[in-house]
């Protein structure tokens, strides 16, 4: 019994990662995927979102007031560093985003162990999410499932938005011709810097919600990064769909792989990448260029 | 409507127009002619603001518009049909057109003349047959309208349309021209780049005539038709 319950819960496991991987990865989808914007800083976004989460709740004890405000701030910092850094230089290409994103990423890393410092914080957990559910002789902890759900309303939201309402539209077609669409009457640098908002707030929204399941710590920005870039690309580029099944794929790699072959279980996700590049260069949902 | 005055357009180093002056009244269907590469389609850009001119002053409706953003620009009224078509492919022609839907219920304007969805459906039923297809499976004529209908509903007061008939079967050529005669009947002004002169001849009230950036000619079509020399020197190939 022992030995067979172990794989619904560490499919669990990869479930858990792999969707707190698509909620960090659904900003990357929209600012790297969607608007081609190289930002390696994504992740240090993320990392922010934890941090100030862990400060709100020392000042106010409200965890879901953490989930509004730190995403808000993070979003608010995407949107200056849109407009001041990145539109400055992305007609130069992807070199240069490259470059100025990964020193503000280092930036964004050092600044942190400034104020927070080097150490590890713990960060409470609601009570109300504290405990475990118990559910198919499986006992499991509520907070993870609380991840699960966080993710599922991210993707429906956003899917929604995306591709049904006007603004979705505006975006797809933006993306595509951008001087078409200003053409017409709409004004594309603010779309985009909007856009880069709202990617920054997904970051920072799941930096609240992952900091106390994988640690606040300055490392988790540079840890988690890797991982982002290969969701966006195995999923397809600018495929929310294709981000979602990608996250969850490298959660169950990464999940049974350290089950299984823990020697190899880094590996697995590249060679999956690989062979989805080979097989698929547009990735798995992605649209064929 | 529409005035330029004196206006220089730089693609970086290139002085590609120099000096150009035209203008088109309210309710005038306008068109440039000349052969290709002479500044007819960066005249376009260049009132459009996506190539800003470098000297001069555009007016549209008395204001001076030439430093403004290309939103801004189709905002205070003025259309863009560009030569390239530029429709959306990853997006169905329903949702080609809602991007270009905006003025729908303004207050001060003629509400019967607004361009709505369902007029535009109307006015084009070969879009209405396809509403759900995704724009970049449409024919060419297809694409074409789609292009015009996407300006239309945004109801400016005057468009530009650049090259309409490129690249189309004769056939279709007329069912575009017909497009753009019925549009002007109602009122719209039009300034017109057209390659085909028979077209341009039968669609507008009046004609310049562009060559290496300048305005060389302009006159009615009547005189242009009468002049050999002019349609020799500047047009015909």
């Amino acid at each position: 019994m022992e030995a067979l319950s172990i794989i619904p819960v560490q499919f669990l496991h990869g479930l858990v990662y792999g969707m707190l991987l698509f909620l960090v990865a659904s900003g990357l989808t929209l600012i790297f995927g969607m608007m081609g914007v190289l930002n390696f800083a994504h992740g240090a976004l993320y990392m922010l979102g934890a941090y100030f989460s862990f400060s709100i709740l020392r000042w106010t004890g409200q965890f879901w007031l953490c989930m509004i405000v730190a995403p808000l701030l993070v979003g608010a910092f995407g949107i200056l560093m849109e407009r001041f850094l990145l539109r400055q230089v992305h007609r130069y290409g992807h070199a240069h985003e490259l470059l100025l994103t990964f020193g503000l990423a280092y930036i964004i890393e050092e600044l942190v162990k400034w104020i927070w410092g080097n150490q590890p914080l713990h960060v409470e957990i609601p009570a109300m999410l504290a405990g475990s559910v118990q559910f198919l002789g499986i006992t499991y902890p509520t907070y993870r499932l609380f991840i699960l759900l966080i993710s599922a309303i991210v993707f429906a939201v956003l899917f929604l938005i995306l591709y049904k309402t006007r603004a979705g539209i505006i975006v797809t077609a933006a993306v595509s011709r951008a001087e078409m669409v200003n053409a017409l009457g709409i004004n594309v640098p603010l779309v985009f810097m909007l856009l880069f908002g709202v990617g920054g707030a997904l970051a920072g929204l799941a930096g609240v919600i992952g900091g106390p399941y994988l640690i606040t710590n300055p490392g988790m920005a540079s840890t988690i990064i890797i991982d982002l870039f290969v969701v966006v690309v195995v999923g397809g580029l600018g495929s929310l769909p294709g981000a979602l099944l990608a996250s969850f794929l490298i959660g169950e790699l990464q999940s049974f792989g350290i089950l299984l072959i823990p020697q190899m279980a880094i590996a697995l996700e590249f060679l999956l990448m690989a062979v989805v590049l080979i097989v698929k260069p547009e990735g798995l949902l992605g649209d064929k260029a | 409507m529409l005035e330029l005055n004196d206006i220089n357009t730089y693609y970086d180093n290139s002085h590609v127009l120099h000096n150009v002056s035209l203008d088109v009244k309210a309710g005038e269907t306008v068109a440039l002619l000349g052969r290709n590469g002479v500044g007819k389609t960066t005249t376009m850009r260049t009132i459009m603001g996506l190539t800003p001119a470098r000297m001069g002053e555009i007016k549209f409706k008395g204001t001076d518009i030439v430093r403004w953003k290309p939103y801004q620009i189709a905002r205070a009224g003025l259309g863009f049909v560009p030569e390239e078509r530029w429709i959306f492919p990853t997006l169905t022609v329903h949702q080609n057109l809602l991007i270009g839907q905006k003025n729908v219920a303004d207050p001060g304007g003629p509400a019967a003349g607004r361009w709505t969805l369902e007029k535009c459906y109307e006015a084009f039923p070969s879009l209405k047959k396809r509403q759900y297809a995704k724009g970049g499976t449409l024919s060419g004529g297809e694409q074409q309208m789609l292009t015009i209908a996407r300006t239309l509903v945004g109801n400016p007061e005057m468009i530009l349309i650049d090259e309409p008939t490129e690249g189309l079967a004769p056939k279709i050529v007329e069912v575009v021209a017909d497009i753009i005669r019925d549009i002007a009947e109602q009122g719209m002004t039009v300034l017109l780049v057209e390659q085909k002169l028979a077209i341009a001849l039968d669609l507008a009230d009046r004609i310049y005539v562009i060559s290496k950036g300048m305005i060389q000619w302009y006159g009615s079509p009547e005189e242009l038709r009468a002049n050999d020399s002019v349609r020799k020197a500047y047009l015909e190939v």
